[in-house]
């Protein structure tokens, strides 16, 4: 994102215009001091109650038992409930009766626990995804965030501030 | 063609006046930013340039290599 600023300030005429493409997670990381109002954490919106499947199921099974729900999403996971894989609005669509683990698209992108409200959103914004994997280092399941339950927050908390 | 810097280049740039500017969105600046930083997120630098002094050096980052 910071080498396309840097190009639209030169277009417009800036000189002596600078990039620092490693930016603040590489200032944080080396130490120094960050300024801001740390918002809310990924772990406090991981939604708990996601539907989740052993990768032996049968799709049609898992089907009937997600939409059943009221979500279009399904977390494969394991007996340690370690994330595997994901079943999207598109495998539970499939008509055809395989199984989970043919159906499922592997090692969906996750986020840890802290990681903060406000870079989950940005990153989803970008995708046009609306729900995000949060597990724990070890990769167990720990929910999954909503983009609307994420932006209502977000939004609450500018509120509360102004 | 702009030129990348690391961070103690940022520093020396700081200590000369240079301006620094997060061009990600607001709610991620709010939560975390360098000190000294304002915020202008991509999508509105346009028309948001006048706020920067042309005269002086400007340092843009965002979160890393995005």
């Amino acid at each position: 994102m910071s080498p396309r600023a840097a190009a639209r300030l030169e277009a417009i005429g800036f000189e002596g215009v600078y990039d620092y493409a490693a930016g603040k997670a590489d200032w944080g990381a080396s130490g120094l001091p960050l300024e801001g109002r740390p918002g809310p954490r990924a772990s406090e919106l991981a939604r708990p109650d996601t539907p989740t499947c052993p990768a032996a199921e049968r799709l049609q099974d898992v089907r009937a038992r997600v939409l059943g729900s009221g979500w279009d999403t399904c977390l494969v996971v394991n007996r340690e409930r370690v994330v595997i894989g994901r079943l999207g609005r598109r495998a539970l669509a499939r008509g055809d009766d395989v199984s989970v683990e043919d159906a499922m698209s592997e090692g969906p992108r996750t986020f840890r626990p802290d990681v903060r409200l406000g870079a989950l959103v940005g990153w989803m914004r970008k995708r046009n995804l609306t729900s995000a994997v949060v597990t724990t280092s070890d990769g167990r399941l720990v929910g999954v965030v909503l983009l609307d339950d994420a932006e209502a927050r977000l939004a609450s908390e500018r509120g509360d501030r102004s | 063609m702009s030129t990348v810097v690391d961070r103690d280049e940022v520093r020396r740039l700081l200590a000369d006046g240079a301006q620094l500017v997060e061009v990600l969105p607001e709610e991620e600046f709010q939560e975390e930013h360098l000190p000294g930083a304002i915020n202008i997120p991509l999508k509105e630098l346009g028309d948001r340039a006048f706020e920067l002094d042309r005269s002086r050096p400007v340092i843009v980052y965002c979160h890393d290599y995005q």
